[in-house]
């Protein structure tokens, strides 16, 4: 098959490229340039795009640059910056996959005449007996990235090859030395690719500032509406955040809602934080909706710890009481290992 | 098959250049600053390529000043020009170019400080304000610079016209024209007639890459200071041994270049047009500049629909080559300022490709170039 390869200049896309290319496949690399604002260090930086074309190099495969800096400013950064200002806390990563990786970067894939994309992510795509494709948790559960993937769709997945997912993260690292990969040693990148700095709310900060004025905001007491702390942004804090809200030591109180508009993040205790289910928004499916009342394995934060849910109508019923998930996050769906749909998390209804 | 359509990013080695330079790389070469015999050897070639240049130009071999490139010739003029004005003691001199210059220009500019000149919808430069500006800028004005032939779009700018408008005003500015293009299509005496500076590059006329060359006259060169330090080769003007073999490839292409030219210009002009007529029956597509204001042998037209990153895979896929914009350091493509310039908006900048022709292309090449683009458009359109 004609296979285009989406390569970041990490060890996984240059190991995926490889394993392709020795299964037969015609395989060339092509590196989105996505970002050239002043933080070009994050992912896909300028010697990002050097260490793919060096990887491509040594591999003996063609190598291209797409220039989508255009779609990814629309898709993933206004709408990063948006939400932000609007108190909820988006996953930049899905929406990536949902509008570049799988969508402009596929199509255009296409256009060109490939047959298939593949990435470097931990995650498998299986057929099914009727040769439908399944989207599955990758084989290393500690670095399963099927979480930032559960967005796409059948119609996707039908071109889509994830050969990683099939291995350990160390197989994967003695493969790229095996091969000379130059990549074997580097850390696996963390922060969101287009803001430069540490992980951290310091360096959102930072990245939002340039966008908009960031507001001062008061810390109330949900259950007496006192005031009990302030923060410097109200925009950097997240629902479930217990640190940095300037609440006196030796009283524990989450963030329970961020409400930008009036400048007040409310808190609670831990208990308060509970919720017994999630509206969802954007939902999508890997093939056909599961019918309400469907059980399902959630996950609402890229490692996080999967739990019971069932399905509704507005979103999910969870099994049992947990933390309340921040609106904006995305949500994904399993059943077992398989992926079966997602959704943005909302607040809840009033 | 293959096709080559991108002359105007670099061109084949003449293999007269060739068999000039061969003797100096493989056998050897001394260092022209040196005494003994190795060195005076060397010499003797530079002195040989200078004067041959020199004939092809109709200047003085000292008016050569041998760089590494026209990148380099643009740099060493304005910022050379820009510093003789300091070493006079003028505050802030500056250079004003045209808006369409080739990034050596125009990111010069940027860098020392200046302004670009605004163009009209071919990317032809407003003479009236490009004296109003050269007005304003009085006293501190150092240089001005123009391109002849652009290397995006193939737009000749009234450069002899330009520099009599500089002279006729107060002050000394130096006129400086980018000659990197034109000289491979242009009789540059004439059409750059009233320039002081004129640079050139090697790689786009059949030489070598590497070497090219600032043409200034004594008194031109007066006025410049070099940017480049550390000895004192080229009338300490450009410090660094010079690329002995490369200048030796230069003034053979060079000459035959000026040589062949005008007939080259003749079977060129007609071979692009051929190109453009045939890519425009396409339907949907259209040139970016009047036929009557560029040289022939550069053709930039719009694909509507079709952004060019694509476009350019899809006939690099097929074996035509053609490029697009400028690249920006990850070597992706950026959009073009030339056609911001013109008042190109950016989705339709985004479908810009060029094409440009070389004196060696047959219309053999420019037929299998439109079978190949009507393939990669029909496929690109999902036809």
């Amino acid at each position: 098959m004609r296979v285009l390869v989406a390569m970041s200049g990490g060890v996984d896309s240059s190991v995926a490229a490889a394993l392709l290319r020795d299964a037969g496949h015609d395989v060339v690399g092509a590196t989105m340039k996505l970002w050239g604002g002043a933080s070009d260090s994050g992912c896909c930086s300028v010697s990002d795009v050097e260490d793919a074309r060096r990887a491509a190099g040594r591999l003996g495969i063609d190598h291209h640059v797409f220039n989508f800096t255009e779609e990814f400013d629309e898709h993933v950064v206004e709408p990063y910056v948006a939400d932000h200002f609007a108190g909820r806390t988006p996953n930049p990563c899905v929406e990536c996959n949902r509008h570049l990786k799988f969508a402009a970067f596929l199509d255009r894939a296409v256009r060109l005449g490939f047959e298939a994309v593949a990435t470097g992510h931990h995650a498998r795509v299986a057929r099914d007996g009727a040769g439908r494709p399944r989207l599955l948790r990758g084989l290393d559960g500690a670095k399963d990235q099927s979480y930032v993937l559960s967005c796409l769709t059948a119609a996707q997945l039908e071109r889509v090859l994830l050969p990683v997912g099939e291995l350990e993260k160390t197989e994967v690292r003695r493969i790229a030395a095996g091969l000379g990969l130059g990549v074997a040693g580097k850390p696996d990148s963390q922060e969101v690719c287009f803001v430069a700095g540490p992980k951290g709310a310091a360096s959102r900060g930072r990245f939002l500032e340039g966008r908009g004025a960031l507001r001062p905001g008061r810390v109330v007491e949900a259950a007496t509406g006192r005031v009990v702390g302030a923060v410097p942004a109200v925009e950097l804090v997240t629902v479930g955040q217990r640190r940095g809200l300037g609440v006196a030591a030796g009283a524990r109180r989450f963030a329970l809602e961020v409400d930008v508009e009036s400048g007040v993040v409310l808190v609670g205790t831990e208990d308060d934080l509970a919720a017994l289910e999630v509206r969802l928004s954007r939902r999508t499916w890997v093939s056909a909706p599961l019918p309400e009342g469907s059980r399902v394995l959630a996950q609402a934060s890229a490692h996080g710890r999967p739990f019971e849910a069932v399905c509704e109508a507005s979103g999910l019923r969870f099994a049992e009481p947990r933390r309340r998930i921040a609106p904006g996050q995305v949500v994904a769906l399993y059943v077992g290992d398989q992926v079966v749909g997602s959704g943005v998390a909302e607040r809840a209804a009033a | 098959m293959s096709v080559n359509l991108d002359h105007a990013a670099t061109t084949p080695l003449r293999p007269e250049a060739l068999e000039a330079m061969l003797p100096f790389l493989r056998d050897g070469v001394g260092n022209p600053s040196g005494s003994h015999s190795l060195a005076r050897a060397a010499t003797r070639a530079l002195d040989e390529a200078r004067e041959s240049l020199g004939e092809t130009l109709g200047v003085s071999p000292p008016d050569i000043v041998i760089t590494s490139g026209g990148t380099e010739a643009d740099n060493l003029a304005l910022a050379g020009a820009r510093l003789g004005l300091v070493e006079e003691g003028v505050a802030e001199p500056v250079v004003v170019a045209s808006a369409v210059e080739h990034p050596a220009v125009r990111e010069t500019v940027r860098a020392l400080g200046g302004s670009l000149c605004p163009v009209d919808r071919d990317g032809v430069v407003d003479l009236d304000a490009l004296g109003s500006m050269v007005k304003e800028a009085g006293s501190r004005l150092a240089a001005v610079s123009l391109m002849l032939v652009n290397n995006e779009t193939g737009v000749i700018q009234p450069v002899a016209e330009a520099a009599s408008v500089v002279r006729g005003l107060e002050g000394s500015a130096l006129v400086h024209c980018d000659a990197v293009q034109g000289f491979v299509w242009c009789d540059i005496g004439q059409e750059a007639a009233g320039a002081d500076l004129l640079s050139l590059s090697a790689h786009k006329f059949g030489g070598p890459q590497g070497v090219g060359a600032l043409v200034a006259g004594e008194a031109a060169r007066r006025r410049l200071r070099p940017i480049l330090h550390g000895g004192p080769q080229e009338r300490e003007l450009r410090a660094g041994t010079q690329n002995v073999a490369g200048a030796v490839g230069m003034a053979v292409a060079a000459r035959l270049t000026a040589a062949e030219r005008e007939e080259a210009r003749r079977r060129v002009d007609e071979l692009g047009d051929r190109l453009l007529a045939g890519l425009v029956r396409l339907g949907g597509v259209e040139p970016a500049v009047a036929r009557e204001r560029r040289v022939g042998a550069i053709c930039n037209v719009r694909f509507h629909g079709v952004v060019a990153e694509e476009m350019l895979i899809a006939l690099d896929g097929r074996g035509l080559y053609a490029s697009a914009g400028s690249s920006c350091a990850s070597g992706a493509l950026e959009p073009s300022p030339v056609l911001a310039a013109m008042g190109v908006e950016p989705p339709a900048a985004r479908e810009h490709v060029r094409f440009s022709l070389g004196y060696e292309t047959t219309a053999a090449d420019v037929d299998l170039a439109l079978a190949i683009v009507a393939e990669a458009l029909a496929a690109l359109r999902g036809l």
